[in-house]
């Protein structure tokens, strides 16, 4: 991981920050310039709701190099509540009973690391809704 | 706008070529498809390659391989649509054509898979998804696929055994193509009883990591008509469409629309319907995924893909038999030459010359190739003219 190309998603994946179509009110995460909905080129700054649904998931048994000493692990798309679906690793629960429809909370978590001298990666992960 | 023929077709030897360099395995394919076609001058030329950058250091390849073809000072193209680079290179080649700004064409689809570790071509097929916002979080282009068929089976009660079908039905197929990479015939239970990659996909679910060549040779109808000697095959419908790249942006987790999108076009232009379809070579990257094309191309109605193989509607010898040729999951999976070795398969099968795995009577048939988890799809509908 290049140390700009991970600093500057530093909002998004700490803090969740969003950006809210001042037309039309679509929450587009990451932020965009421009509206897929509606083409408006405004925004407002929000953070996206750090509780949602499980929409689907997989367990990764053959993960990539920087995430084979977390393997098997769970991943899966969750629609936090106001309708943004993002891709996070399910953690904190047994991987045979996680379920779709299940409801789950971000957490701020270590997510990778680039071998020996490389930089740790943090960001959001979900675990059980209590 | 001028109608467009296929006139010539050719593979490379597909596998694991570690005694042949890129350009000599694109070479093999062109060569093959000049031959087939035989004309002795290509006006231009284009090139589908996902990434030979990760897998072979090398890019600029349009030049190069123009330049080892012989043709070097042609005009050539390289095309980059992820998994569809292949099927987009031929849509470019179309569209030059048909334009009138070139006659005989040249389009090759080429990737080298093996040169690199198993982990370095996890990463570089990896770089098809959304590097920050999918990626980052450790899913792989089998946990994303997974993920589809996850969504698909809780919604519509498609069974682990049905995906298995699909690997069994194309390596079926598969087994009749001297030139598939896995030319042999396995069963579900060896699907079922096969390492499990990210559930519920396992290793049998999943295409193989292939180098190989594909390359057509194209020019005006009426042009084919008078310098071939082979049966005619027009291009007569030609679909292109995009969507997010990242599976989680998407309404519908299992729908393919950038499929349905350049279907509707392809249809469209060649004034048919999913019905008028005779036989189909379909993006099978992971068994899901021929489930998911299906039902995006019309072929059986959203939800009933999963049954289409377990009751052999889409085998040879079936109503609309699907990946004749073994599908990328026997046949094997070069990404950047997937695309073009499609519209081999369809061209072979639409002069008759495909042996054992012969359509009866084929006269119409379809290709379907997609990058990614269906962030871009293009479609080809080939007739006999």
């Amino acid at each position: 991981m290049f140390p700009a190309r991970y600093w500057r998603e530093i909002p998004q994946r700490y803090r969740l920050e969003a950006g809210k179509c001042k037309g039309c009110g679509k929450i587009c995460f990451p932020p965009r310039l421009i509206c897929p909905k509606c083409g408006n080129r405004e925004f407002e700054k929000i953070k996206l709701s750090d509780e949602g649904v499980i929409k689907t998931y997989t367990v990764i048994r053959v993960a990539p190099s920087q995430f084979s000493g977390q393997s098997p692990y769970a991943v899966g798309i969750v629609e936090l509540d106001g309708g943004v679906s993002i891709t996070t690793q399910i953690v904190d629960v047994p991987l045979d009973s996680i379920k779709l429809g299940q409801r789950v909370k971000i957490e701020f978590r270590r997510i990778q690391q680039d071998g020996d001298a490389g930089i740790l990666c943090y960001g959001y992960k979900c675990v059980p809704a209590a | 706008m001028r109608e467009v023929a296929v006139i010539g077709v050719g593979l490379s030897e597909w596998g694991e070529l570690w005694r042949k360099p890129l350009r000599d395995i694109f070479v093999e394919a062109a060569l093959a498809a000049i031959g087939d076609a035989g004309v002795d001058k290509i006006d231009s030329m284009y090139v589908g390659c996902m990434t030979s950058g990760l897998f072979a250091g090398q890019e600029h390849l349009a030049s190069i391989m123009s330049d080892y073809l012989g043709r070097s000072g042609i005009p050539a193209t390289r095309v980059e649509s992820a998994c569809a680079s292949g099927g987009v290179a031929f849509r470019q080649g179309l569209i030059d054509v048909a334009s009138g700004m070139n006659d005989v064409v040249l389009v090759g689809g080429v990737e080298k898979m093996t040169d690199v570790s198993g982990d370095g071509a996890t990463y570089a097929l990896a770089t098809a998804a959304d590097q920050e916002y999918e990626v980052y979080h450790g899913v792989t282009f089998p946990g994303l696929y997974a993920m589809v068929a996850h969504e698909h089976m809780a919604r519509f009660g498609t069974t682990r055994e049905q995906l298995a079908h699909v690997a069994v039905k194309n390596h079926r197929h598969g087994a009749m193509n001297p030139r598939a990479q896995y030319p042999y015939e396995i069963t579900v239970d060896a699907v079922l009883k096969s390492v499990l990659v990210a559930d519920p996909l396992r290793v049998l679910d999943c295409s193989p990591i292939t180098d190989g060549a594909a390359a057509v040779v194209i020019c005006p109808l009426d042009m084919a008509r008078k310098i071939s000697k082979k049966p005619i095959v027009r291009v007569a419908g030609s679909g292109h469409s995009t969507d997010s790249i990242a599976l989680h942006d998407r309404k519908d987790l299992s729908e393919f629309a950038a499929t349905k999108w350049a279907a509707e076009r392809a249809y469209k232009m060649a004034g048919v319907g999913p019905s008028d379809i005779q036989f189909a070579e379909v993006h099978d990257c992971f068994t899901i995924a021929e489930i998911c094309v299906i039902e995006a191309l019309g072929f059986v109605k959203r939800g009933e893909g999963g049954k289409a193989a377990e009751s052999g509607l889409t085998a040879l010898g079936g109503k609309i038999p699907v990946n004749t040729s073994g599908g990328l999951k026997s046949k094997g999976h070069p990404v950047g030459a997937t695309g073009v070795a499609q519209i081999v398969e369809l061209t072979e099968q639409l002069r008759g010359e495909s042996g054992k795995r012969q359509v009866k009577g084929a006269k119409r048939g379809l290709a379907q190739n997609m990058g990614g988890t269906g962030g871009s799809t293009v479609v080809h509908i080939l007739e006999v003219a």
